[in-house]
């Protein structure tokens, strides 16, 4: 599974699990309108982590949290291996 | 007024009940004519008025050894087996340590300390020897990290939850515990194994637990007492079948729902209760209703316990509880009007109190307080889970959030756990602020758990 397949179906199993109707994701919707509280986003890089063994937040000193989903996917994705 | 008169183990045995024995995987000895037998060499007189380290490596020696020293030495310290070395001079120093009772005598020759005495097996024939004091128990708290706290009980307290429910109905009860006996919830039971007329089977550490369980079996344990983490890790085994003791206790841990049904489906015959007590308040109360919690009515006085809730958590006042902590510079044990904060959160739903955690064990989720205990309790009740620990960790968006590993029953379906995890999320965020609610779910095979019993969270 790529790694957007694999952020996208975590934030979908997330929304399920929170109860949050889910616009149609695409690269530049805002984060903001995904409907994600930060306790959701909170869980969705937790998870991530455990799934992919990384925190790109968390590695990366300045890193600005991303504003879209296209942002946050490509967070994941631009991971040095 | 004459004075009162003073009373120490001595005076609970006695020839005339026969067939009592104190034993290990090893050994057995019988306490029906152990007044006139000494596990110290006879070497009792040097002892008394002494300050006494007891360190042995072994319950047995010193189950004996404090048969003998109680009513003699002046006071004496108990060294549970986990003990760090590293704690050991500045403990003595506290304590005033001047005579030692060790398996070890090569290791205290040039201590400095004037008086070692070896205990030793086979006991060797002595003079009964006659109650000359009450000796000053001290016993050792079960923190996590630092030096332990000295805790000052004598045996009156120690015994006073045990005096006051009366000799127990029917034969003389064979008692054991998953406990150590150097530890408060192990010494109740030796005490009360002491005090019933009854005897006792000593765990062991490197026991397996099937062993231990058919050693129970055979010795016929009616008795029987652990912490809720002993419980389920017995549950767990499988190795709980055809052993049916008469009675089943609970204490140490908060009791859940989950473990109480689960030990009352594996034991129907047996009563299950669950029994308050800390090293330093105490036994409070046994609940015996099968239910978690106690009920509210439990509060004010009650059989000379009275207990109070400030700031969430329980405050507890009675003859039974510790004397001081001891030491230089030790701190007052209780307020000023003689109540021990036990630094258990309790919550009042309906008209009963229910445990939800330790004030020290509070985990911090994004600024929220939360018991990592309350959410355990929620996942326990799913019928798939056999234990859980809920703790913190970091999270880059919220500072902390909370993640729970969970051991499933033996013989779960692999392929069930994401259906599981599911029904275990649900459960919880239909019961728990969503705060509360695992963040991530970890399905392992095993939680540490504690020498003295309990379930590990030094990474809470």
């Amino acid at each position: 599974m790529s790694v957007r397949s694999k952020v996208i179906e975590a934030i979908r199993q997330i929304a399920k699990e929170q109860n949050v109707t889910l616009p149609e994701l695409s690269d530049d919707l805002s984060l903001h309108e995904t409907g994600f509280d930060s306790l959701a986003f909170a869980i969705l890089v937790a998870r991530l982590e455990d799934d992919t063994g990384v925190d790109p937040f968390t590695i990366s000193e300045d890193a600005a949290f991303p504003a879209t989903v296209g942002d946050f996917v490509r967070a994941y994705e631009n991971v040095p291996a | 007024m004459s004075p009162r008169e003073i009373f120490a183990l001595r005076d609970h045995l006695g020839a005339e009940l026969k067939g009592r024995t104190l034993s290990d995987p090893r050994t057995s000895v019988s306490l029906t004519d152990i007044l006139s037998q000494t596990v110290l060499g006879g070497r009792l007189r040097e002892l008394s008025g002494r300050s006494v380290l007891l360190k042995l490596a072994d319950q047995l020696r010193s189950g004996l050894a404090m048969i003998e020293l109680d009513g003699i030495a002046s006071r004496m310290l108990l060294c549970p087996p986990d003990l760090n070395p590293a704690h050991l001079d500045a403990l003595m120093a506290d304590a005033g340590i001047d005579a030692v009772v060790t398996d070890e005598p090569g290791r205290w020759a040039d201590s400095g300390v004037s008086l070692v005495v070896t205990a030793q097996l086979p006991l060797e024939a002595t003079a009964p020897a006659k109650t000359e004091r009450a000796t000053e128990w001290l016993m050792l708290t079960s923190g996590t990290s630092g030096v332990p706290k000295i805790v000052g009980h004598t045996l009156e307290a120690l015994t006073g939850a045990i005096v006051a429910e009366g000799p127990a109905r029917g034969p003389a009860p064979v008692w054991a515990t998953f406990y150590d006996i150097r530890r408060y919830g192990g010494l109740q039971i030796f005490l009360r194994a002491i005090l019933s007329g009854g005897s006792m089977v000593l765990s062991d550490p490197h026991e397996a637990l099937g062993d231990h369980v058919a050693r129970l079996k055979a010795r016929g344990v009616s008795h029987i007492s652990g912490t809720p983490s002993h419980w389920r890790k017995l549950l767990m085994s499988g190795s709980a079948t055809q052993f049916a003791p008469a009675y089943v206790r609970l204490s140490g841990e908060i009791a859940d729902q989950a473990v109480l049904d689960g030990l009352k489906a594996a034991f129907p015959n047996s009563s299950v209760g669950h029994a308050y007590a800390s090293t330093e308040a105490g036994v409070g109360f046994a609940v015996n209703d099968g239910l978690e919690g106690f009920p509210a009515d439990y509060l004010g006085n009650r059989n000379g316990v009275e207990m109070k809730v400030v700031d969430g958590s329980l405050r507890i006042r009675s003859t039974r509880t510790a004397h001081a902590y001891v030491g230089r510079s030790a701190a007052a044990l209780t307020d000023d009007d003689g109540f021990v904060d036990s630094g258990d959160i309790v919550e009042l739903r309906g008209d009963r109190y229910y445990f939800v955690g330790r004030r020290g064990g509070i985990i911090n989720i994004g600024g929220l307080k939360v018991n990592p205990e309350e959410i355990e309790a929620v996942i326990n009740r799913h019928p798939d889970v056999r234990m859980s620990r809920a703790k913190s960790r970091k999270s880059p968006i919220t500072g902390g959030i909370v993640v729970a590993d969970v051991i499933l029953a033996d013989g779960t379906d692999q392929a069930r756990a994401k259906e599981i995890r599911d029904q275990i999320l649900a459960q919880c965020r239909a019961q728990l602020a969503s705060h509360k609610v695992p963040a991530v779910i970890r399905f392992v095979e095993a939680l540490d758990v504690t020498p003295a019993g309990k379930l590990a969270r030094t990474d809470a």
